[in-house]
């Protein structure tokens, strides 16, 4: 190969070259990356670096590439939650911390919304979810807490240059039919292994013409798909996005994959997607909507990263304007962040979620992983979050589907699990 | 070589049966005692230091919480032999101290078998002599287990001594 013809590269091995100080890396090499930012909650945090960093007599390496958000245990219900929430408010005013956010919302939502993560930038979160960070063009994955660790006082970590699976949405969404749903149609169709650590992209004009919150629902659930990171070339939306939360304008110009990179490519038509639900106790369970229409529902959640940003709001209010969920169903709403809280009253969102009889949540993790209010024995629950693993709504006899938004208001408004389209039209 | 026995587990083990959501407030000796609750309830109480797990393709799927590998090396399971891991479980695991060997053939051991472990080539014997080889793992992942996990190389560069 001469070293004049510059190598096709994907967006992945850009963003990791960058990181790595490299020309470019290729698939399979393992290289040392310098972090941009590490981001991490109260219950991956402080608790657990704070002795570790004391052991080690060792200090942050720079304050100001760390975001600590609380999102676990807030608000705190009980004395070991009390405890992990007071370890890392107390450790962040004793560290200084510049960059906390304290019962905003979730991390994964919280941080991009204050202009925390651009494209270009290689970050880690001490979370499964942070793959979220690649719909920004970042290429940002999830790490274990004494990896962390490893960061915090270093700067640095390895990875595996991975290969890509592009995943190429053509056509458009019809009505009803959400990022949520071509996930769960993905996650059904590869396994929640399926991409193997790998990098995802997604691409094609169906995923070029969602909003930004919408993809970040896509590379949010990367996680499920078992990749390492799930990215989005960054475009204008995303610049504008990015501008109107306070971060400088990036040069999205570079970050895209090359013509002619050695990838995987997966074709999806987005024209004929219908709604998707996944069945207990798997994401991975995920089938076309109208297999588990009539199922009968005692919860319908909306919540998480992945489905209570402002987007999923509005979704669920559309379907729900005007009307009020059926007896005997409770909706309960935790939105995602004060921000998309504070927007969706605004916009009368939020009145209409209540005037359809939704109980309000805190805007943190919640049910989600069982923390907050919990799900009890053998309930059915139609769910906007991301996993739906046996117990980690609460009881290990809840039953947990998972859903779009939209498709989680109809079946509250139904008290069965339904299409929502049907309620739309 | 010591014989290490076998405890088997069927595919997608996640992480909330290993770290149930439940128990994550506490502390890594709380939480081992239900590791594996909902699967094999009586795992947590009976398992014996040295012994491995031997499961399905997909060990480890889910959350970030690295507890799900530490509790495992707090009851003292030495290895965990699977045809396929979750990324960032692998991750954790070696950053604990928790071996991983990837072998597509793990389902040919047997439950409660007594197994050894060639670790310098990578290969798994059963009881019956089958030899059973795994993939490849970069020398400083198996550096970094057999120094007990990176907070004991990070102990070391720090200037403090090793736990263990
Ligand atoms: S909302 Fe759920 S998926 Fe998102 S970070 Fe919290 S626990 Fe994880």
């Amino acid at each position: 190969m001469s070293t004049s013809t510059p190598v096709a590269q994907t967006l992945a091995q850009k963003l990791i070259a960058r990181a790595a100080g490299r020309e470019n890396v290729a698939v399979g090499e393992i290289v040392n990356c310098q972090v941009d930012l590490a981001m991490f909650h109260d219950s991956s945090g402080p608790r657990r670096l704070k002795p570790m960093l004391e052991e080690l007599g060792a200090q942050i390496w720079d304050k100001s590439r760390v975001v600590l958000v609380m999102d676990h245990y807030v608000p705190e219900r009980d004395d070991e939650s009390r405890k992990i929430v007071r370890i890392a408010r107390d450790w962040a005013r004793e560290q200084d911390l510049p960059h906390v956010y304290d019962g905003q919302g979730i991390c994964h939502v919280v941080v991009p919304q204050h202009g925390h993560i651009r494209s270009g930038m290689f970050c880690v979160g001490g979370d499964s979810h942070s793959p979220t960070g690649g719909a920004f063009g970042a290429y940002m994955f999830g790490i274990g807490s004494t990896e962390m660790l490893g960061v915090v006082v270093t700067g640095e970590i390895w990875l595996r240059v991975p290969h890509t699976l592009q995943m190429h949405w053509l056509g458009e969404l019809q009505k009803g039919v959400t990022a949520k749903d071509m996930m769960l149609h993905m996650i059904g169709r590869f396994g929640m292994n399926g991409g193997q650590y790998q990098a995802v992209e997604f691409c094609g004009p169906a995923v070029k013409a969602l909003s930004m919150q919408e993809r970040m629902t896509l590379s949010n659930m990367s996680a499920e798909l078992g990749a390492q990171v799930g990215l989005i070339a960054p475009d204008e939306v995303t610049a504008a996005w990015l501008q109107a939360a306070g971060a400088p304008t990036p040069d999205t110009s570079d970050w895209h994959t090359d013509e002619g990179a050695a990838l995987t490519r997966h074709e999806f038509d987005a024209g004929t997607l219908t709604p998707y639900v996944a069945a207990p106790h798997s994401p991975a369970n995920a089938d076309v909507v109208g297999r588990y229409s009539g199922t009968r529902v005692d919860v319908a959640y909306i919540g998480a990263c992945t489905g209570a940003k402002l987007d999923d709001l509005r979704a669920a209010a559309e379907v729900l304007r005007g009307q009020r969920v059926a007896p005997g169903v409770r909706l309960m709403v935790a939105p995602a962040s004060q921000k998309d809280q504070a927007a969706a009253r605004e916009e009368g969102v939020l009145q209409v979620l209540l005037d359809a009889g939704a109980e309000l949540f805190p805007t943190a993790c919640g049910a989600c992983a069982g923390y907050g209010e919990t799900m009890g024995d053998n309930t059915t629950v139609i769910s906007s979050t991301a996993r739906n693993f046996k117990g980690r709504m609460g009881s290990a006899t809840a039953q947990v589907y998972l859903a779009s938004p939209y498709t989680v208001a109809a079946s509250a408004l139904r008290g069965v699990i339904t299409d929502p389209r049907e309620v739309l039209a | 070589m010591t014989t290490h026995r076998v405890w088997k587990l069927g595919a997608d083990i996640d992480t909330d049966v290993l770290a149930p959501g439940h128990a994550m407030k506490h502390g890594i000796d709380k939480i081992a005692t239900f590791c594996l609750e909902s699967v094999r309830p009586e795992f947590a109480t009976q398992v014996q230091p040295g012994d491995v797990i031997v499961a399905g393709p997909n060990f480890g799927i889910g959350s970030s919480r690295e507890q799900a590998a530490a509790v495992l090396v707090k009851l003292g399971v030495v290895a965990v032999i699977a045809p396929s891991f979750s990324g960032l479980y692998f991750r954790n695991a070696f950053n604990v101290g928790l071996l991983l060997l990837t072998c597509p053939d793990a389902d040919r051991l047997q439950e409660a078998e007594g197994i050894t472990l060639d670790t310098k080539n990578l290969t798994v014997i059963s009881s019956t002599g089958k030899r059973l080889s795994c993939e490849p793992i970069p020398a400083f992942l198996l550096d970094m287990v057999r120094s007990g996990g990176l907070m004991n190389q990070l102990r070391i560069r720090f200037g403090k001594e090793p736990v263990q």
